[in-house]
């Protein structure tokens, strides 16, 4: 049964690959950093599983002392100029979508079929993780087709890729870090006290009030938190049923369904949900670090206005 | 010798280690704590294996043929672009097609280079602009299509919550109610792509 095990094991591989180039690189003073850096990524891949909890700990102390001190750089694998590429890019014309589209085209047709592949009574793709296996199958098919079409050299996929990768540095790791932040505040019980503060602060006023005290906490906690997942049982225990469900008694279907869309605008708005606003920063080398969510936050506010409005009016039909 | 300056990487360990030892877990236990979460969240770093062929597409000028593509259509505007971009994920995330698009796989390779190409201008602060808002429009289309899928993480999260409490709702009965928000969410920043367009179109130097 193919799984998670089989991407954990290809991104291993990238990794240690990546480790392995980015240590021959001299043209990157800081090469060692980068070699330690995608190597303790890919020795967490291959052998998280095996190390053990406080293995793994002091895995991610040294990885994120590494990355979080600046001991990794800016590596210099070979590629083509701008100048050149405007020529290639000329001469291979739409061709060059075609490999890009194919991971999508898998991962659709995956999902799809994925889950009634089955070899002698045993489902082939694990049912949970149908999406993400289709799209590893989808890569490697990718990369054999571009890699025939435009004749490359065997090393060419992994030189591209720690290009990349280098440019995105450091923030690569955030968004794993941050999940364990979220793991360590419920473990201690974060959750329950903001959210009995918040119970006590919220007077037990009129509907709109209480309306608005849930979907600006559901955003307020997701910026704190990075991610609105862990904003949405604290927020809906303390004030989503107890207030606006229970008190008021509002439809839970649609404060629950709009409570969380709330956080969502508070996803926009936050650093802390590092995959969806800063590893896009550094992936598309902005000057600005914050500069996505600046991009977002016009949008965030009036649509946080707008949950607030919409729970209101449909809530109480 | 020059001290090295934390970023954000090391200001999160510190948070968690210094939340650890007050929330009282002890060192032992923090760190094990740290260890097994980081593990078990490495589902979340995958979608880097594509990298390898985005940037073999680089290299032979997918960027440079976003943007010629995009450059040779007559009225094609960042703003209008991003519009269709945005719609395209909310339908499609609306169906549960979730990763088929993405910043690495789409936004950086065609949408960003097509939506600078479109923009009129040539300056290093409208290219940032230009990425910056790409990258917005995608997360904004995925966040406000998901949750109209029944099967998304968030309305089986909603949906498990609300048994504890006694509320036991059909996944359908709540992804219903996120099709509202994912209208508004549309035409407001469908507007502001609009008036970005405006914007654009003021200070253009281009005839």
């Amino acid at each position: 049964m193919i799984g998670l095990g089989f991407l954990y094991t290809i991104a291993g591989l990238l990794f240690a690959a990546f480790s392995l180039f980015s240590a021959r690189d001299r043209k990157n003073p800081k090469r060692f950093g980068n070699a330690a850096m995608w190597g303790l990524v890919a020795v967490s891949f291959l052998f998280g599983d095996v190390l053990g909890n406080f293995g793994n700990g002091l895995l991610v102390i040294a990885l994120a002392t590494i990355g979080g001190l600046g001991m990794a750089g800016l590596g210099a694998p070979p590629t083509t100029s701008d100048a050149e590429r405007q020529v290639l890019a000329a001469r291979h014309g739409n061709r060059l979508f075609w490999p890009a589209l194919l991971i999508p085209a898998f991962a659709l047709a995956g999902t799809l079929v994925g889950k009634q592949l089955i070899i002698a009574g045993v489902p082939l793709i694990e049912a949970r993780q149908v999406t993400l296996v289709s799209l590893g199958i989808g890569v490697l098919v990718a990369l054999f087709v571009a890699m025939s079409w435009f004749r490359t050299a065997p090393l060419v996929p992994v030189q591209e890729g720690r290009r990349i990768m280098d440019q995105v540095g450091w923030a690569a790791i955030l968004p794993q870090l941050l999940a364990a932040l979220g793991a360590i505040f419920a473990a201690v019980g974060l959750g329950d006290v903001v959210g009995a503060a918040f119970q006590h602060w919220v007077p037990d006023a009129g509907r709109l009030t209480a309306v608005c005290a849930y979907c600006i906490g559901m955003a307020l906690f997701t910026i704190m938190l990075g991610n609105a997942f862990a904003a949405f049982p604290v927020m809906t225990a303390a004030i989503g049923i107890p207030l606006v469900v229970k008190a008021q008694g509002g439809d839970p279907a649609v404060v629950a369904a709009i409570g969380m869309l709330s956080g969502f605008c508070g996803t926009l708005m936050t650093p802390m949900a590092a995959n969806f606003n800063i590893v896009p920063a550094a992936l598309l080398q902005l000057r600005d670090r914050l500069g996505v969510i600046k991009a977002q936050i016009p949008t965030a506010i009036p649509l946080l206005a707008a949950n607030i409005l919409l729970m209101y009016w449909l809530a109480f039909r | 010798m020059k001290l090295p300056r934390p970023n954000a990487l090391f200001i999160v360990l510190i948070v968690i280690i210094v939340s650890g030892l007050i929330g009282g877990l002890g060192l032992t236990a923090t760190i094990e704590k740290l260890g097994s979460a980081f593990n078990d969240a490495r589902y979340i770093s995958i979608p880097w294996i594509v990298l390898p062929v985005i940037g073999i597409l680089e290299r032979f000028g997918l960027r440079e043929r976003a943007a010629a593509i995009i450059s040779a259509m007559k009225g094609a505007t960042a703003g209008r672009l991003l519009i269709a971009y945005m719609a395209f994920r909310q339908i499609t995330a609306a169906l549960g097609l979730i990763s088929i698009a993405g910043q690495a796989q789409t936004v950086r390779p065609i949408v960003a280079p097509m939506a600078e190409a479109a923009s009129g201008h040539d300056d290093q602060a409208t290219k940032d602009r230009m990425r910056a808002m790409a990258a917005a429009t995608d997360n904004i289309g995925v966040f406000f299509g998901e949750d109209i899928f029944l099967a998304i993480a968030s309305i089986l999260l909603i949906r498990a919550f609300l048994v504890e409490y006694g509320i036991d709702l059909e996944p359908f009965q709540l992804s219903v109610w996120a099709i509202p928000t994912a209208i508004v969410a549309f035409l407001i920043h469908g507007s502001r792509l609009l008036l970005m367009d405006r914007a654009l179109k003021k200070s253009s130097t281009r005839p």
